[in-house]
């Protein structure tokens, strides 16, 4: 350990540091005698980088150097950056001392491919495998799984990892290969599918036999870039769509693209990331994970991209306004977490608190409800009837996005809510 | 106006609950031992701590509340908020006094009070579990100096205690001037006598583990390695961890 591990760790974050998963959530691993570590359910972030972005993992490449030449990555092979590769053992001994100072919740391994996809895996799963097995390490693991790799070698890391992930990156399978001539989406679905297997497998011979090994507890997820082709995000959400419905399927992660090969004419000339683009489609997939919304409820052929002015239950809620006023006192849960202004936490405590007795406004601000969304879409006694119904959606539009001119300007590259976990 | 005085304890709080229903006179006011008293003071009350008497309060509280209240009231001493105690103290006497479970009305304001203050230390445990760096001393020991806003370290232990089984480490808030030492067996209150030099975050040179620096700046290398120069957003970064922490972060130092 000395500068030439500082020199391969720079350069080896830097390379991983475009894969936004970083999370450690859906394992729960008590400490067991004789071993190091364990894994917590909630994803515990233990830094925050100056972008914002939550330090969960030791997220590093294995190697960067990579024989493929995909369009909208820094490490592909036709640039020229400077390449390194870290012994298994570096790597090991970097988790460990990493996790005991409590830095991390574990390892997140990915790696650029060498020689063949299969090589390069066996040689990450080798990593893992010494953790786990020699070093007895207990914490999060987090691999990659090379596109192409073989069955075998995902199902022999799938017997160490928490979580699995293959990244689709494009969404529309000819926009990939037009970027990345050496994938398809067929390269990608088989491993993610191996996976999916995998999962199931262990979760019915668990049902038969309890110590059963277990498979990728932390199932699996992905990640799209978005900007970089021309997806729309109804394209997008609905591919989204239909991976969460596959069973071992957790996250999907979005990815506004960052141009790091400026001079490639297959990409846009992208002034911004498109921050915004993917704060919404995070949105969006929250509304789908949690607040029961679909997919074509949020985005569809009329609207086929998410409005960037106006989140998009707001969005929903402004086309539906027959669908308001609700009222607190009485209706469905499910119609309260559709209110704009209310969320998760909130809709709890109304429904919670409302058997013993009338809800007013001042407890709504206190329960953490956005009163100044909230008021255009709920009927409540002491607040007058002004809702969306009887004002106008463009009217209530407008009330809500006019820029106060008293505030500072926000800079628009500074939201607030990027990657909730 | 009715005043009780106590130890400031949590026993004494419990004790003053005990006093005030076989007293049946509930106070308006809790003050310490030694605080003056306030000029509308009719009657005073001078609780005195006692462990039976607390215990039987408590038991009386655990059959009425469900466990996961009971571990909110907690949160809420912990706080160490200004008249958090008269919250409880008012909170406790509701839940007694209630035909049905109180907790879930928060159109009360205390209600609504002990569970927003309790989801505040259950935050500041988190970001002590989040947050703790441990710096490995020459003898082994990791050691964290830690200085949370409320007292939520004792919250924390039992995390670090099943994560870290196989370390001895020491984590000491450098505010409240205590700690918990952990043996690899069970981990133990500790005040330590000799602490100005631990009290300024990092440990002295000559007590850390040679690799120990090593480690340190591989950290804070890596940290800003990962940060992407196209999405700045130090507001953010505040946000989630927020400037008070940075001290004790080898990342931030
Ligand atoms: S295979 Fe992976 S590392 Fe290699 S160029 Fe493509 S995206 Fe980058």
């Amino acid at each position: 350990m000395n500068e030439q591990i500082q020199y391969k760790l720079t350069i080896l974050a830097e390379s991983a540091k475009y894969d936004v998963s970083c999370s450690s959530s859906g394992t729960t691993r008590k400490h067991r005698p004789g071993m190091t570590g364990s894994a917590e359910g909630w994803g515990i972030c233990h830094s925050f980088t100056e972008d914002g972005r939550c330090v969960s993992l030791l997220k590093i490449m294995l190697s960067n150097n990579c024989i493929y030449d995909c369009a909208y990555c820094v490490n592909r092979r036709s640039n020229d950056i400077r390449r390194a590769t870290l012994a298994v053992n570096e790597l090991i001994e970097l988790t460990l001392e990493f996790y005991r100072r409590n830095y991390i919740e574990g390892l997140f391994l990915s790696s650029g491919i060498l020689r063949n996809a299969d090589y390069t895996m066996e040689r990450m799963v080798r990593v893992i495998k010494e953790l786990r097995v020699i070093h007895r390490y207990n914490g999060y693991i987090h691999m990659k799984s090379i596109p192409g790799a073989s069955r075998e070698l995902v199902n022999e890391a799938g017997l160490y990892a928490d979580r699995l992930s293959v990244n689709i990156e494009i969404s529309k399978d000819e926009n990939l290969r037009m970027l990345a001539p050496e994938k398809n989406h067929q390269s990608i679905f088989k491993p993610m599918f191996y996976i999916q297997q995998g999962v199931l497998a262990s979760a019915d011979e668990r049902k038969r036999f309890r110590y059963a090994p277990r498979f990728a507890p932390a199932g699996q997820s992905t990640q799209m870039i978005v900007g970089a082709t021309g997806e729309s995000d109804k394209d997008i959400l609905r591919l989204s769509t239909a991976l969460y419905q596959r069973p071992s399927m957790k996250r999907v992660y979005y990815s506004g693209y960052i141009p790091v090969n400026t001079n490639d004419p297959r990409l846009p000339a992208l002034k911004q990331v498109p921050l915004v683009r993917e704060n919404r489609l995070y949105q969006a997939d929250w509304l789908m994970r949690f607040y029961g919304f679909r997919a074509d409820e949020i985005v569809d052929d009329a609207s086929p991209n998410l409005d960037l002015e106006i989140d998009p239950k707001l969005a929903w809620a402004l086309r539906h306004a027959e669908a308001f006023p609700v009222d607190l006192q009485k209706a469905d849960p499910a119609l309260i977490l559709r209110v704009p202004g209310i969320g998760l936490k909130s809709a709890q405590l109304i429904v919670a608190s409302r058997r013993h007795g009338h809800i007013t406004v001042q407890t709504l601000a206190k329960m953490g409800v956005v009163m100044k969304k909230a008021r255009y879409f709920i009927t409540c006694r002491e607040l007058p009837l002004l809702t969306v119904n009887e004002l106008h959606p463009d009217e209530v539009r407008r009330a809500l996005t006019e820029k106060k001119p008293s505030r500072k300007a926000a800079d628009p590259n500074q939201l607030s809510i990027l990657f909730p976990e | 106006m009715i005043v009780f005085r106590y130890d400031k304890t949590f026993e004494g709080l419990l004790t003053a609950l005990f006093d005030a229903y076989s007293r049946r006179e509930f106070p308006d006011r809790l003050l310490t031992t030694d605080e003056p008293l306030p000029l509308f003071a009719d009657r005073a009350h001078t609780v005195v701590t006692d462990a039976a008497r607390s215990a039987r309060a408590w038991t009386g509280l655990e059959k009425k509340l469900t466990q996961p209240v009971c571990a909110m009231l907690m949160h809420v001493w912990l706080s160490e908020l200004p008249a958090s105690d008269e919250l409880l103290f008012r909170y406790m006497c509701k839940a007694i006094n209630a035909p049905a479970s109180i907790a879930t009305d928060f159109a009360d304001p205390d209600v609504l009070a002990v569970k927003q203050i309790a989801a505040k230390v259950s935050k500041e445990r988190e970001r002590l579990i989040q947050f703790v760096r441990f710096q490995k001393t020459a003898c082994e020991l990791y050691f964290a100096p830690v200085s949370p806003i409320y007292n939520a370290l004792p919250l924390a232990v039992p995390h670090f205690a099943d994560r870290f089984a196989g370390q001895q480490w020491l984590i000491y808030d450098v505010k409240r001037q205590y700690g918990y030492y952990y043996d690899m067996q069970t981990a133990i209150e500790v005040t330590l006598d000799n602490n100005e030099h631990l009290l300024g975050g990092s440990l002295d040179q000559t007590l850390m583990a040679a690799d120990e620096t090593l480690f340190q700046s591989l950290w804070k290398d890596y940290t800003r390695s990962l940060t992407i120069r196209e999405r700045l957003n130090p507001k953010l970064q505040r946000q989630h961890m927020p400037r008070r922490f940075w001290r004790f972060l080898p990342e931030k130092n």
